[in-house]
């Protein structure tokens, strides 16, 4: 583990005191201890370079601004930190697209980035698409045309479609079109290579492939 | 993952200095291939350089017609560029049958150049691998090496560079640009990028550890019919068993480079004079110092089929 910050430290004590005589108090106070322990030693190597970081970033539309371990990839703080755990992770590896989030207008990996590399950055993850009153159309067309069977690889196959159909408005060519200086056709050909970058598990690619052509306005 | 220290820098001049004064020190682009290696303890960098606010993100004209890529102008940009698409194809081909969209978005050309192995051994921890632990062996020669290099190798790394990029680039007559933290300026040809394994496969190019890659540049379009052919065990999101990315004129002359083959794109300028003579010629000549293993032998063959399927689209 990380040395802590004081600002963390000043948290984790109060929460010992909060959680102190509740059941499972002996294992939360151990590990406050440890939490202690570190305290002293980050005071005493005070001269080593810090290896957290501050990051503050635009998510969903409202400002974060907090310290994180440099080692903390954007996924993780998602998920672990600010728990929104709508994004997956399935590989951790930049493989699957579970981890798929919008960032200035544009779908990565959450998984294959750090957290502290996204100053000033927009995010977007599932949670800032549309909520389950005011769907976002593709979560409306993910949901009529059963794209999805478990659901794992859902959230992040919707961020990637979402950005997938800003890259075909914007004229990106892909790996299966004919022409390169053409505009691409809404195939389905050109929508599966593009959506290459997201692993269904459950195998329910057709669906998928229908529920994006549906908002695409593209041909079978 | 180990514990490093992180900065960002504002300028190249910053960002080199940084690198020859903090040891472990490692710069970080897109982050795609290093952070995957970080996450395994394969790479172990003490100190962070992002080198993303620098403005090396355009794309520009040379005095020469030819074309200035920055070093971190993303794959995606790249493959999409109009000068691009109409003037150097293969290149756009290349990028696009590589990863996929998500990794594209952040994965930069500097980042695509020196992206490592996927040799299985190289990230597999519990195997022995020279170019992980010098001297420790190597797994592959003798274990599963499908995937591997035919050519190029050595008896301490049969590794193949996974680059589709750095195949068309290679076809196209790209140069490297450079800065160093002595003020330097290099250019060196994308074929010198590359160091071969022989007994030091843990040293892959010629760069300094405080040398910046800040530009590509491409010399100014030849024409011809450009194509990039990649086979893969899939039909997306799939490394090259080999690829091919050839340019070729009317009367049948131009460049053919390899990847999937060896430790670097496979090229020869000898061997290009034979590409009228057709796949075969030009094969025989492109890989005549081939030593593969019983388990990639077939990469000849299907190498010099890619090479003669890509001369007939040309040709139709
Ligand atoms: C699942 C998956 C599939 C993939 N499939 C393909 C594929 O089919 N074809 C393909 O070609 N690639 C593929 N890739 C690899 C991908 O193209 C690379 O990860 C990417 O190009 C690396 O670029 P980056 O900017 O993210 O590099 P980083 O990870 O940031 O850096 C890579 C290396 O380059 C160094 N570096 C970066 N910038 C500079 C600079 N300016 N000067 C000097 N050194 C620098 C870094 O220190 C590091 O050593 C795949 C990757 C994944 C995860
Ligand atoms: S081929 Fe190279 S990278 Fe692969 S195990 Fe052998 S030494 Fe390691
Ligand atoms: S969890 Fe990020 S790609 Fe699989
Ligand atoms: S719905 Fe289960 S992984 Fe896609």
């Amino acid at each position: 583990m990380n040395p802590r910050k004081p600002s963390e430290d000043g948290f984790r004590l109060s929460r010992r005191q909060v959680l102190i005589g509740t059941a499972g108090s002996a294992v939360t106070a151990v590990f406050a201890k440890a939490d202690d322990v570190q305290a002293v030693t980050r005071m005493e190597t005070a001269a080593d370079p810090p290896s957290s970081s501050h990051v503050a970033f635009i998510l969903n539309g409202r400002r974060y601004a907090l310290d994180v371990d440099n080692r903390i990839t954007l996924l993780d703080v998602l998920r672990e930190r600010l728990h929104l755990t709508g994004t997956k992770k399935g590989c951790d590896h930049g493989q699957c697209g579970a981890c798929t989030v919008i960032v200035e207008g544009r779908r990565i990996n959450a998984c294959l980035t750090l957290a502290v590399m996204h100053e000033g950055d927009s995010i977007t993850t599932i949670e800032g698409l549309g909520t389950p009153d005011n769907l976002h159309p593709l979560q409306a067309a993910f949901i009529k045309h059963d794209g999805y069977q478990c659901g794992y690889c859902t959230p992040g196959q919707i961020c990637s479609a979402v950005a997938m159909l800003e890259e075909l408005k914007a004229g990106v060519p892909s790996h299966v079109s004919s022409d390169l200086i053409a505009t691409s056709a809404v195939t389905d050909a050109e929508i599966r290579e593009r959506m290459s970058g997201n692993i269904c598990r459950c195998g329910a690619y057709s669906n998928i492939v229908d529920a994006i052509r549906e908002i695409a306005g593209g041909q079978a | 993952m180990k514990s490093f220290t992180y900065e960002r820098v504002t300028s190249a001049q910053k960002a080199v200095n940084a690198a020859a004064s903090t040891p472990g020190a490692r710069f970080i682009a897109g982050g795609t291939n290093l952070l995957d290696l970080m996450k395994l303890e394969i790479e172990t960098p003490q100190h962070l350089i992002d080198v993303n606010g620098l403005e090396f993100d355009k794309i520009t004209m040379t005095e020469d017609g030819g074309l200035r890529i920055g070093a971190l102008v993303r794959n995606t940009d790249l493959a999409a560029a109009p000068q691009v698409r109409r003037d150097y194809a293969v290149l756009s081909r290349a990028l696009l049958a590589g990863a996929s969209g998500q990794l594209r978005n952040k994965a930069t050309t500097a980042g695509n150049l020196l992206q490592r192995t996927r040799c299985a051994y190289f990230y597999d921890t519990n195997q022995p691998c020279n170019k992980r632990r010098p001297g420790a062996g190597c797994a592959a020669i003798g274990g599963a090496s499908r995937q591997h290099a035919i050519v190029g190798g050595s008896n301490a790394c049969i590794a193949s560079h996974p680059s589709d990029m750095a195949v068309a680039m290679r076809a196209l007559g790209a140069m490297v640009e450079t800065l160093h933290s002595n003020g330097q300026v290099r250019t060196i040809p994308l074929n010198d990028l590359y160091r071969a394994p022989g007994d030091t496969p843990h040293i892959e190019n010629t760069l300094d550890t405080a040398e910046l890659i800040t530009a590509v540049i491409l010399p100014k379009p030849v024409g011809g019919k450009h194509i990039y052919y990649k086979v893969r065990d899939r039909a997306s999101y799939a490394f090259a068993l080999v690829s091919v990315a050839a340019i070729v004129q009317p009367d049948q002359t131009g460049q053919v480079a390899l990847g999937g083959v060896a430790y670097k794109p496979w090229r020869s300028e000898e061997a290009e004079v034979y590409l009228p003579d057709g796949a075969n010629a030009i094969t025989m000549h492109l890989l005549a110092d081939a030593h593969p293993t019983a388990q990639n032998a077939f990469k000849i063959k299907l190498a010099e089929r890619a090479i003669g399927l890509a001369l007939s689209n040309a040709s139709s």
